[in-house]
């Protein structure tokens, strides 16, 4: 009975998983499809892969998105971080009325977010890259607050204080009592960041400038004439770099046996 | 838990690092011009060419619909240099004042840009002075000829029924407008309300039939075979065509829209020197132009290229129509402002049914 | 120093970068093209066509919402119970999908879906009959699920994986069922990830016009693909934006209603 059951939760976390796996599927192997029409199989081919290295404007899309990832979420979380410490003690009041405003991004369309970023950035600066970075850092902050925040409220906060008692500065208890237990919410909201950055295409897409593409807008130039190959071939390297980097990840740092199911 | 989360974040930061040394590439010295021009309507390589050769860097921006390419533009949240779009965008910029003429004694190879193209572009640009034809072509039928029972030669199987949810429409508003005016005997250009609430009540009665309406994704559905019919613009008409062999190309008797996307210089821009030697190079040498109608295969203007081809393909007219055989075929005329309001409010209903 | 303080960076960024273009988008909202001040871009979602487009929105997306609940909720027990040590890499395979970009991910779950398309095909390969379903409102909840999925479970996993066993065995030794058990004591214990898992899927799906506007074929007109027409095709900004702003006040009075009984820090995390 036991084993009855076991059987139809996996094949229930299967099921989702090919839904959720499905497509990624498809562009794999659209990915090493020779024929240029996204319907039709050509035969295999690694050509894409080749002309998607050899394209200049393929590999700084992919350059402008990375480094829009990691440094928005970067800078997302060191403001996110400094905002958390600070709401965490704000009375009632203030609380509400910061987050209320805080959610804001998250609320809107993203069309609206990426149009009001748009007219008011363009007024003090061109658009370009610098452009791209502040409104996603801006859309990031959200998420990362709100993966900080509830630590803080998990958290005892007299080990903060018997640290303090014993002499330890403010800064100092932070750093050794305080950190390590919120560091989980830094890395998800980080991660988040990131995650959302990548995934970005509408406020991208009106705070760009001229010439500077992320990998999001080059493929929406593409739909309507047709996604080009290399686009494939690309998120297929994507997705096969991080697929590596994960598997490394948890090989050097295999979790020690822990017999309770309790995750922390 | 620790150890992760310190490999993490090295991680990261060697990744941040990495991209960030090889984001430093700035040379400020360089003369830079900014294009807009419909997404894939280019050879890219050719910018990478351009830039290597006279060491002009071109910032090169994309839209995929006129209106979208119109909105960008005049957003006003980016200076561009020139832009390339259908005849009647060109013509709402002429009107506006946004374009400046275009000084074309300083073009090299000018003289490759087809007399008859030109005289076409004088429909509307009077005197040739501020539009550059850079591709031209037809809207029409993209047909598989095993799933029509006769190949068609009117805008009436979009309207009788016997197609109904095999047939893909165009999503967008002029073209859409277009067919039902000429399906209905009237001007493309029309200005009556009672003509155009006409096209709209046949397109609204039209609309359960249709089993999407999308732009150049049309050839793709067309290719896969999940329609039997539909509308679409000449170039990728024809290149869906060489996909499937079961594809075929027609321009409907009752008449249809013949367009040319031109580019213009916008009035904002200073380095015209910059911009003429770019657009000289794209649209008017020869090497060039063939290099990018091979990519693009839309009808080019460009005699020079035209001569360059093989017999075959020059004389096959579903690839290259001859201008003169098209006397149905209307060009957009700019549309007064009450007109266009008038469209797009009834395009929402359309598009709401 | 007190401690407060200490978010005052972010208070200037969030004045620069989210107070003020909201002001810009209200002035939009707020007035017409030719400057003066008017209520009637902010009332036009009560227009016939828009109340259509609204309507069919706020389906779509309760639909979608209520589904990846329904898929969501039960994977995060199910995987609670087959407790793998690891909890990360759990989370990561569910993230990793949007690591993909997303437009090509619903472009290639248009290939799946399409008439002649995979799934149909693997239907025709099994003498089973082929769906229908690409351009019909059901293609565009099933890219909505798709796309926000994630977003559901990670909220409910994170919460459903912080209940105490010890609670569970207890409810469990007094006698309780598991339908009891659910209802009483997983439930109520979940409640903040499901909350946060609703507002990050329902309120993204309002506004989404990239889904629909691939799966739906361009037939069906949703709120989001409204207000991008105004902003894109007919260069209506005020009417773009009062409709937007008109959409924000409907989401924010909303909010309130669900979060009314919420105290401080209910809300869960979402990773």
């Amino acid at each position: 009975m036991v084993k009855l059951k076991d059987f139809f939760c996996k094949f229930y976390v299967a099921i989702i998983m090919l839904f959720l796996y499905a497509p990624i599927m498809v562009l794999i192997v659209s990915s090493f499809n020779s024929s240029k029409s996204r319907v039709l199989w050509g035969g295999f081919t690694l050509e894409w892969y080749q002309q998607m290295l050899n394209s200049s404007i393929v590999i700084g899309a992919l350059r402008n998105t990375v480094v829009l990832a990691v440094g928005s979420a970067f800078f997302a979380t060191i403001i996110g971080l400094l905002a958390s410490i600070g709401i965490d003690a704000m009375r009632k009041k203030e609380f509400s009325i910061v987050m209320s405003i805080t959610n804001i991004p998250m609320l809107n369309a993203d069309i609206v977010t990426g149009i009001a970023m748009m007219l008011l950035i363009f007024r003090f600066m061109p658009l370009g890259f610098s452009s791209i970075m502040l409104a996603h850092i801006t859309f990031n902050i959200p998420y990362v607050i709100l993966n900080i925040l509830p630590r803080f409220n998990q958290m005892d906060i007299s080990t903060y204080e018997a640290a303090r008692d014993l002499g330890a500065g403010p800064v100092t208890s932070f750093f050794k009592v305080v950190l390590p237990d919120i560091i989980p919410g830094i890395v998800a909201g980080f991660f988040m960041a990131m995650t959302m950055s990548m995934d970005d295409f509408v406020i991208t897409y009106f705070t760009k400038g001229a010439g500077v593409n992320t990998l999001s807008t080059m493929i929406y130039g593409q739909i309507k004439k047709g996604i080009q190959p290399t686009m494939y071939a690309l998120s297929t390297m994507i997705f096969a770099v991080t697929i590596l980097l994960l598997i490394t990840i948890n090989l050097i740092t295999l979790p020690k046996k822990s017999g309770k199911n309790k995750p922390r | 838990m620790k150890k992760k989360i310190t490999m993490i974040i090295c991680l990261t930061l060697t990744i941040c690092i990495a991209a960030l040394c090889g984001c430093s590439n700035s040379a400020n010295d360089q003369k830079t011009i900014t294009v807009i021009n419909y997404g894939m309507y280019i050879d890219p390589a050719i910018l990478d060419q351009f830039t290597e050769e006279t060491g002009i860097v071109v910032l090169y921006e994309e839209a995929s619909t006129p209106e979208e390419l119109y909105s960008k533009y005049s957003s006003g949240a980016i200076h561009y240099d020139a832009v390339c779009s259908s005849e009647y965008i060109i013509m709402k910029m002429m009107a506006d004042q946004s374009l400046q003429p275009i000084d074309f004694t300083q073009f090299e190879h000018i003289d490759n840009i087809s007399d008859d193209v030109w005289s076409f572009c004088a429909t509307f640009d009077e005197g040739n002075q501020y539009a550059l034809p850079y591709f031209w072509g037809t809207v029409g039928l993209l047909y598989n000829k095993n799933m029509v029972s006769t190949p068609p030669t009117s805008w009436d199987v979009l309207f009788s029924g016997e197609y109904a949810g095999n047939i893909i429409m165009q999503n967008s508003m002029r073209d859409s407008f277009m067919i039902a005016l000429k399906y209905l005997g009237y001007s493309c250009n029309t200005t009556n309300p009672e003509e155009l609430a006409q096209a709209r009540d046949l397109l609204i009665n039209q609309k359960p039939d249709v089993q999407s309406y999308l732009v150049d994704e049309a050839r793709d559905e067309m290719v896969a075979e999940n329609a039997a019919i539909a509308v679409i613009y000449s170039g990728d008409g024809m290149l869906g065509c060489t996909y499937n062999e079961d594809l075929a190309y027609v321009v409907p008797e009752d008449g249809s829209n013949l367009w040319v996307d031109c580019w213009g210089v916008t009035a904002e821009c200073v380095d015209t020197e910059s911009v003429y030697t770019f657009l000289d190079y794209l649209c008017c040498r020869e090497d060039i132009a063939k290099q990018n109608f091979e990519y693009v295969y839309y009808p080019t203007p460009n005699t020079a290229v035209l001569n360059s081809l093989d017999e075959e393909l020059r004389n096959d007219e579903a690839v290259l129509p001859k201008l003169d055989s098209l006397d149905n075929c209307e060009v957009y005329q700019l549309m007064d402002d009450d007109t266009t309001a008038m469209m797009d409010e009834y395009w929402k209903q359309i598009k709401a049914e | 120093m007190k401690r407060k303080y200490i978010a005052l960076p972010y208070l200037i960024w969030m004045t620069a970068f989210i107070v003020l273009p909201l002001v810009f988008v209200a002035y939009y909202a707020f007035t017409t093209k030719a400057g003066g001040f008017t209520l009637s871009n902010v009332f036009a979602i009560f227009d016939s066509l828009h109340i259509k487009a609204t309507i069919l929105s706020l389906g779509l997306s309760l639909s979608c919402t209520v589904l990846c609940l329904l898929v969501a909720f039960p994977l995060a027990l199910v995987l609670r119970r087959i407790h793998l040590n690891h909890k990360g890499l759990i989370i990561i395979i569910l993230i990793l999908p949007m690591w993909m970009n997303s437009i090509l991910r619903i472009l290639a779950l248009q290939m799946i879906l399409s008439k002649n398309g995979i799934l149909n095909m693997i239907l025709e390969w099994l003498h089973l009959a082929p769906v229908e379903i690409i351009n019909t409102p059901a293609a565009i909840i099933l890219g909505m699920v798709y796309d926000y999925l994630p977003y559901m479970i990670l909220p409910i996993y994170n919460s459903v994986m912080d209940i105490d066993q010890d609670l569970i065995d207890a409810s469990s030794d007094l006698g309780a069922r598991f339908g009891y058990r659910l209802r009483h004591v997983i439930l109520p214990l979940s409640k903040p990830g499901i909350i946060s898992g609703i507002t990050m899927v329902f309120i993204p799906c309002l506004t989404s016009f990239v889904i629909p506007d691939i799966l739906g074929g361009g037939k069906i007109q949703l709120l989001g693909n409204v207000i991008e027409q105004e902003f894109i095709t007919s260069m209506n900004w005020n009417l773009g934006a009062g409709l937007s702003f008109a959409l924000l006040i409907f989401v924010i009075i909303g909010l309130i209603f669900t979060q009314k009984h919420e105290t401080k820090y209910k809300e869960s995390r979402v990773w």
